[in-house]
């Protein structure tokens, strides 16, 4: 076939309801409503208790263990998403918790089974049985390969290897056994400690790629955009203090520069041939991961001006999550806490390794989550934004 | 208390509108078609229906106060009944009561739908919210995907195998050629059966209804007068419903029949195997052996042996979804509600033409809905007969 296959979707139509099952497998995680009255669990998703007829039905973890009560084989399909993807397999769980539920299911499912919630190409939750206790590799199941974003044969751009977390995301890459890695890197006259072992690394091609230059990333996209399976925008521009401590908005309209407008840039450029390889073949554009910071849900007044340009940046994510949803192409989006480089010297510890940054994003795409907030820090501020975001606000700013 | 007979109330002028595979018309007008041929059997004039009930799926955006304008009647009892293949007994047990208490004089019961080429796509996909959240975005087989799950489970829990359904569905076949309405018109082997493109393991092709377009009809009236208007009528003896039964069963092992059948039969003042024929909703085989067994022709896993010792064909030992039920008619989407029980009615008035069942005196028709999520909501039955 000549022409490239275009981007179709599992239906993705939900109830509001049924987006709480969706808000946690953005996390990872397996919830199911559980009334806070009777403690009954229950799904599908519904508006009031099952069984005592609560409103007050919250999202709790589950375990997601149980039994596989009967399977089938689809060999016909209403929808299109699917019927280009035939045979499928589903089978009807009943979850030690509860209730029944429809699954997919993995290759080697057999009696006992492990459910969790995965994104869809549709960005919607969808369950997923796995055999129990037992480590599976959810890409290279041919179904639930659709619902993860496995490096592995793919071909990635890191905007930036000069820094720990590039370096540190190249090598997961190559590790998790990435066809090759396009690394950007600006200003190619400065040294940076360790660039030079990454620019010896076989997989590794180097690009001069400069996010604050619109004419650098429009040559850059002309020259690869259309073989990007995934991007991976590390650029980033941070220095600290808040509005007092600094005259005039050079430093923050830099900050902007790299970490906002450096993204709009590339999203330009990139994002809409990234959509039309939506469904090319084993290997098609899968992702894009921006790398925000906690302090894009709330300012920390110490890195005040860099706050707001990642909140920025966290705004413009969910614009171009939502354009590149048609295409099945998955914007994941890490909030890590502060990340122990150079610009963080003076925040005390716990402080994030680049190492453990680069594993988190990795485990992100394999295991098709969302939003990450790797790290301590990150998941405290997390808890404590979703518990309450205006005594966080207090807090940051004691 | 014990609930009221339907004495003096009865059923009569069993209508099909001819099914098409596809149609460009809408649900109203099949409808306005089935209501028509009611009018033309009956003698009755528009006017003088003053009680109607509507079961459609595509008539959307309207129910049954838009077909009052659509059509021009003004009833003064009016229902409309969405639940699918439960749809035909649920009407007739509403309206014989409505007639019964003097709310109307005579209700025309009506079934249909349109089936236009993405029609049922669509239908699917929005079918219910429980459906549409957690059952058509694993694959979109859409009711093939669950009665595959019934379909596998019960093998494996009765020992049914291919060739048991293989065999309702070929008699069912026979019965349809002597149906001048069903869409099927090639008698069907086992050997073709067996041999039928998987589906929705284990369902092969024809395990699954047709969608189609069609629309069934009939009036449920007094017998005095049903008598004035000299035409051929049946006594309701007995009736049930039942929704939601047995949600705590892991996966749908039976019916709501199982709950209310003795009150069926007690009502009745008769038992299963007095029972002439029987019109079992079928547009998958095994629900139609699951209610072979949850309304007491035999009992719980005991399916398979019950098929393989009786004949199902109008002159069988068993003679079951005699105009070839919708597995061979076709499913016209509310209409497949309403098949056999119409068929009952014309086997009871001595209107079933070739595929008459002999002497014919006492028949059962029931019914099963509504796949909101991983199981038939609703359940009934009635017992018709001379």
């Amino acid at each position: 076939m000549l022409r490239t296959r275009l981007p179709t979707l599992p239906p993705g139509a939900r109830s509001r309801a049924a987006l709480g099952l969706t808000a946690a497998a953005a996390l990872g995680r397996f919830e199911l409503q559980q009334c806070a009255d009777c403690g009954a669990v229950q799904y599908p998703p519904r508006e009031a208790c099952h069984r005592c007829l609560s409103v007050r039905l919250p999202w709790k973890k589950q375990s997601g263990e149980g039994e596989l009560l009967t399977q089938t084989v689809l060999h016909h399909s209403n929808d299109l998403f699917f019927r280009e993807r035939l045979p499928w397999r589903l089978g009807l769980v009943r979850l030690d918790c509860g209730p029944t539920v429809v699954a997919h299911l993995h290759e080697s499912v057999k009696k006992r089974v492990s459910v969790r919630a995965m994104l869809d190409r549709a960005g919607q939750a969808v369950l997923a049985a796995a055999p129990e206790k037992e480590a599976v590799n959810m890409a290279e199941d041919r179904q639930l390969r659709e619902f993860t974003c496995d490096p592995k044969f793919r071909k990635v751009l890191v905007t930036d290897g000069k820094t720990a977390v590039g370096q540190a995301l190249i090598r997961s890459f190559i590790e998790a056994k990435a066809d090759l890695i396009w690394v950007g890197h600006a200003e190619p006259w400065k040294k940076f400690p360790g660039f030079d072992e990454i620019a010896k690394l076989p997989q590794v091609t180097l690009l001069p790629l400069d996010v604050t230059d619109s004419k650098s990333v429009r040559e850059v996209a002309a020259e690869i955009g259309g073989k990007v399976d995934i991007l991976v925008n590390n650029a980033e521009f941070h220095r600290a203090f808040g509005i007092a401590n600094r005259a005039g908005v050079e430093t923050a309209r830099s900050e902007m520069d790299v970490n906002y407008f450096g993204l709009l840039r590339l999203a330009q450029e990139f994002a809409p041939v990234m959509r039309a390889r939506g469904a090319d073949g084993q290997s098609s554009a899968v992702a894009w991961v921006n790398l925000l910071s906690i302090y894009a849900l709330a300012n920390f007044p110490a890195h005040g001006t860099f706050s707001a340009s990642k909140a920025a940046a966290h705004s413009l994510a969910q614009c171009l999550r939502a354009e590149m949803r048609p295409a099945g192409v998955r914007v994941i989006n890490a909030f890590p806490g502060p990340i122990d480089d150079e610009w963080n010297q003076l925040t005390p510890p716990p402080k994030l390794a680049p190492d453990a940054l680069a594993k988190s994003v990795l485990r992100a795409l394999q295991d098709g989550i969302e939003d990450l907030y790797p790290g301590d820090v990150a998941q405290e501020w997390l808890e404590r934004w979703r518990d309450n975001p205006k005594a966080l606000e207090r807090e940051l700013s004691a | 208390m014990t609930r009221r007979g339907y004495e003096g109330v009865v059923v009569a002028v069993p209508v099909t509108v001819p099914y098409a595979r596809y149609s460009i018309r809408s649900a109203h007008w099949w409808l306005a078609r089935s209501l028509s041929a009611l009018l033309k059997e009956s003698g009755l004039k528009k006017a003088d229906i003053d009680g109607f009930t509507i079961s459609s799926f595509t008539l959307q955006p309207d129910t049954a106060i838009g077909l009052t304008q659509h059509l021009g009647i003004a009833p003064r009892w009016l229902d409309h009944i969405p639940l699918g293949g439960a749809s035909g007994v649920v009407a007739l047990r509403r309206a014989a009561r409505a007639v019964q208490a003097g709310d109307a004089s005579v209700v025309a019961c009506l079934g249909g739908d349109t089936n236009h080429v993405d029609s049922f796509r669509l239908t699917l996909a929005n079918f219910s919210q429980f459906a549409r959240d957690a059952v058509y975005p694993y694959g979109a087989g859409g009711p093939n995907a669950s009665f595959a799950f019934l379909t596998e489970h019960y093998m494996r829990a009765s020992g049914a195998t291919r060739e048991d359904f293989g065999k309702l569905c070929v008699a069912q076949r026979a019965n349809a050629l002597k149906f001048p309405h069903a869409l099927f018109k090639k008698p069907l082997s086992m050997q073709e059966y067996l041999a039928a493109r998987p589906i929705a393991e284990p369902l092969h092709l024809f395990d699954c209804v047709m969608p189609c377009a069609g629309a069934e009809g009939f009036l449920v009236l007094s017998e005095e007068k049903a008598k004035a208007l000299k035409i051929p009528y049946a006594r309701i003896l007995g009736t049930i419903e039942r929704h939601n039964a047995f949600s705590e069963d892991p996966i749908q092992l039976r019916g709501g029949w199982v709950l209310d059948r003795d009150e069926l039969y007690a009502q009745a003042g008769a038992g299963p195997a007095e029972m002439d024929f029987a019109q079992v909703y079928d547009d998958y085989p095994v629900i139609s052996m699951m209610q072979l067994e949850d309304l007491g022709f035999c009992a719980k896993n005991e399916g398979p042996a019950f098929v393989r010792k009786h004949g199902f064909t109008h002159d069988g030992s068993f003679p079951l979804n005699t105009s070839g039920g919708q597995l061979s008619v076709g499913q016209a989407g509310a209409a497949g509600g309403f098949l056999g029980l119409v068929e009952a009615i014309r086997q009871l008035t001595g209107a079933a033409g070739g595929r008459q069942v002999k002497d014919a005196q006492l028949g059962l028709a029931s019914g099963f809905g509504m796949i909101n999520f991983d199981r038939g909501l609703c359940s009934a039955a009635a017992i018709l007969s001379t």
